[in-house]
């Protein structure tokens, strides 16, 4: 079991929960507000081929000459694609008041093929896409990361921090928890939750961009569920940023694992590991944790 | 001085009912006036209107003198008014001062200043004598401090006006003491309060004026010390309402249920004995062992030991079913929780329990022509309004829905009936029904064990009367020799004074 302990495990860890982590806090940010946000998974999906497309079209002359700020306009399209997507669940789900998780699972079901269908029109293939100029590395040694993983570490204290130091974050909770509360002392919940939703949307387009930038192309469906991955993370955790992303280590740690550990047992078993280990984790661990009062219930100020 | 509130031929519309029909209200600076009417009656509508909550579809409303044009709740809290919901308003997973400050935050930057908002709240509270922990979590909190966050934050506000939405519904009768205690202190400070209610008894004590609304329209506005109880009740049901128990003596025949040592969670040694034809009152201050008593003697909770005997059956390990074809008949403490089903129709409601009867099924399929015939008949007889067998229980006023529970409840013919706060929440007209139907009941000979968190209701209802403190019985007393002191006196644990 020693090969699983290793530097490089350690290395592949981070940079698997780096996209679950961001995936993670914008699930945190959003369901705080009361909006059920299980469209996760569809938009870091088309954020990653926004993101791949950006940098493709921005690069005439292919992936080894393009120029250095390509793949940063392509984090940017990304993040932009995936607030756009995110506000179209806003919009169901605060708006019309229709039910969210209905609108998250058909984002989630449109984004698939949506992103199949224009990754054949852009790269006449639907399965992957073209490689394209990827983002520097920083760091050293086996911990040389694109700068969205060290984003995604430093988001951890940084939505902490909003969401329990900020008067944005304060208010944000309150909506959350009862927002009729909060609407009685002039705070406007539909608003506090369309901003909840956009940035959620940003981060999780973040991840998305984190997703693609590790392997410079886009792949059908490459989220493979790590929007729900990352939803059972922030369930697990409690709903709290820190909480989330130690779930999101735990969970990155069970896929690097599976990968070493596919010598010794049938791979097909190693690989269900990180999603039975999401079962076991939900129905075994969760038991107290307390969802916010509002989730999932749109705000009508009528009653 | 302008008036501090003037409300002129208020008009306001709902898709199906006019809650208010040009309505007239004011109330004059730094007195405590009451508003006072039943259920439905257009009070809150009114309120709401005031506070902004609901824009008015005609009428004036003004406010130390000035014209409202826009109704929200920042222009009434700019106005200097401030509302206490009966359902208070307070997130439970954020702090006291958290609750307070929300939406006004004290800031430095982005970042809320936690230690000014919790040392703001604390001066607030000292100033009123509002005293409450600003830094602990509301759903630490008892009802009583709650009530009290939602004074300080409207406080906070600045408000001269504050409006109360039936803020004693949900205290115990020393947090009612409290309440009184501040509402004097805010009304010397010379703040305003209006007080919506429907207990008579409270207005007296507390309010200087009051206006009666019916049926979303005024009927008065009176001096609260000149006008009897029976006046004000009269105000707001339209008729003259017997206040009192109409009942003759009980005549007892033998024990219907006998508890004999009965010990569960939380009741210690309870003995006691219920005959035919007596009404025997549990008083005692709420959380005593009234409700695992009631738990106990309808099949929902299995006595640890101890015997419990229903008609000479010994009930003590049974369930619901044999309890109640043993002849129990319950008016639970939770009307919508355990009486009725309030998504279902008045008339599913009322076959309840007994839908399993031929009357009622014939091969796994509803009878719903033998249902719709009883289920009218039963709305006649017990009054329930709106007579309408189809419409959703939950749609019902308190009253009502205390009704058709009464109806499915009395129509077994029960030989015990368990009658659990009868008419907690329930409008004056409807507590007269209601008293009427049980001690008809008494006096066709059933027994009946009435539990209520209202003194005054087990003293007028009871022929007999035992006091519940700490799980026991700590005496029985006859009804007729009874006084509140003495029974005060054993609920809050003392001994019996002979």
């Amino acid at each position: 079991m020693s090969a699983l302990f290793t530097l490089e495990t350690a290395a592949g860890t981070l940079n698997a929960a780096a996209p679950l982590i961001l995936a993670a806090l914008a699930g945190v940010v959003c369901e705080r507000s009361g909006v059920v946000n299980i469209a996760l998974e569809g938009i870091m999906l088309c954020a990653a081929f926004t993101g791949v497309a950006v940098t493709h079209a921005l690069s005439p002359a292919g992936a080894a000459h393009a120029s250095a700020w390509a793949p940063w306009a392509g984090v940017a399209a990304a993040a932009a694609a995936a607030v756009a997507v995110a506000l179209l669940h806003g919009v169901v789900s605060i708006h019309v008041r229709a039910n969210q998780i209905i609108s998250g699972v058909a984002i989630n079901i449109l984004a698939v093929g949506l992103t199949q269908f224009l990754c054949y029109l852009v790269f006449k293939s639907s399965s992957n896409s073209a490689v394209v100029a990827s983002l520097p590395r920083w760091g050293a040694g086996a911990f040389r990361y694109s700068p969205l993983v060290w984003f995604a570490f430093a988001a951890i204290p940084l939505v902490h921090l909003l969401l329990y130091r900020t008067v944005f974050g304060l208010r944000l909770r309150a909506v959350g928890e009862h927002p009729t509360a909060a609407d009685t002392l002039g705070i406007r919940p539909v608003r506090v939750r369309y901003a909840a939703v956009a940035l959620s949307g940003a981060l999780a387009g973040l991840g998305g961009a984190a997703l693609a930038s590790d392997v410079s192309q886009f792949v059908q469906n490459m989220t493979a569920g790590r929007g729900y991955i990352a939803l059972a993370a922030m369930i697990f955790g409690k709903w709290t940023p820190c909480g989330a992303a130690a779930a999101c280590f735990l969970f990155a740690f069970a896929d690097n694992a599976q990968i070493a550990l596919q010598e010794k047992i049938p791979p097909q078993f190693a690989q269900s590991i990180p999603y039975l280990l999401t079962i076991l984790v939900l129905a075994g661990f969760v038991g107290k944790a307390r969802a916010p009062e509002a989730l999932g219930k749109p705000y009508a100020k009528t009653d | 001085m302008p008036s501090a509130v003037e409300m002129i031929g208020i008009e306001k519309r709902f898709p199906r009912v006019v809650a208010n029909h040009d309505v007239n209200f004011s109330v004059e600076e730094g007195e405590i006036h009451a508003l006072v009417g039943e259920n439905g009656a257009g009070k809150s509508t009114l309120m709401k209107v005031l506070y902004g909550l609901y824009a008015p579809d005609g009428g004036t409303v003004r406010v130390f003198g000035k014209e409202m044009r826009e109704f929200s709740p920042a222009a009434a809290i700019a106005a200097g008014i401030g509302m206490v919901h009966q359902h208070f308003m307070l997130v439970p997973t954020l702090t006291v001062a958290e609750n307070v400050m929300l939406g006004m935050e004290p800031r430095r930057g982005p970042f809320f200043a936690r230690g000014r908002a919790e040392t703001e709240v604390g001066a607030l509270s000292e100033k009123y004598g509002l005293r409450v922990d600003p830094g602990a979590r509301i759903e630490e909190l008892s009802v009583g401090l709650e009530q009290r966050v939602e004074i300080l934050k409207v406080l906070a506000r600045g408000a001269r006006i504050l409006i109360l939405d039936e803020p004693t519904a949900v205290l115990t009768p020393q947090e009612v003491e409290d309440l009184y205690a501040t509402l004097r202190s805010l009304k010397a400070q010379g703040k305003t309060v209006i007080f919506i209610t429907h207990k008579l008894k409270e207005v007296r004590a507390i309010t200087d004026r009051l206006t009666v609304l019916r049926r979303g329209a005024t009927v008065g506005t009176v001096a609260s010390a000149e006008t009897s109880q029976e006046q004000i009740a009269e105000m707001m049901v339209g008729r003259p309402v017997s206040l009192r128990v109409e009942k003759t003596a009980a005549m007892p025949t033998a024990p219907v249920l006998e508890v004999r040592h009965l010990c569960a969670e939380k009741l210690n040694d309870v003995t006691l004995e219920v005959r035919a034809g007596e009404i025997l009152g549990i008083a005692g201050v709420e959380g005593n062992g009234q409700s695992e008593l009631l738990e106990c003697l309808s099949g929902l909770r299995e006595a640890e030991s101890g015997e419990v005997v229903l008609g000479g059956e010994d009930l003590s390990a049974a369930g619901p079913p044999a309890w109640f074809r043993a002849g129990l008949a319950v008016i639970p403490e939770d009307r919508l929780k355990r009486g009725l089903v309030g998504d279902y129709s008045v008339a599913d409601n009322l076959v309840l329990g007994r839908h399993r009867l031929p009357r009622y099924t014939s091969t796994g399929f509803v009878r719903a022509g033998a249902r719709d015939a009883d289920a009218e008949e039963l709305i006649r007889r017990f009054d329930v309004r709106p007579p309408e067998k189809s419409v959703e229980a939950r749609s019902l006023s308190g009253g009502n829905q205390q009704k058709v529970i009464i109806a499915r409840e009395l129509s077994r013919v029960p030989r015990f009936l368990l009658a659990a706060h009868p008419t907690r929440g329930v409008d004056i007209g409807a507590i007269e029904f209601i008293h009427k139907a049980i001690v008809a009941e008494r006096d066709r000979g059933v027994g009946v064990l009435l539990v209520s968190a209202e003194l005054s209701e087990v003293m007028a209802l009871s022929d007999r009367i035992a006091v519940m403190y700490g799980g026991r019985i700590v005496g029985v007393v006859s009804a007729a020799s009874a006084d509140e002191k003495s029974l005060g006196l054993l609920m809050a644990g003392g001994k019996a004074a002979s």
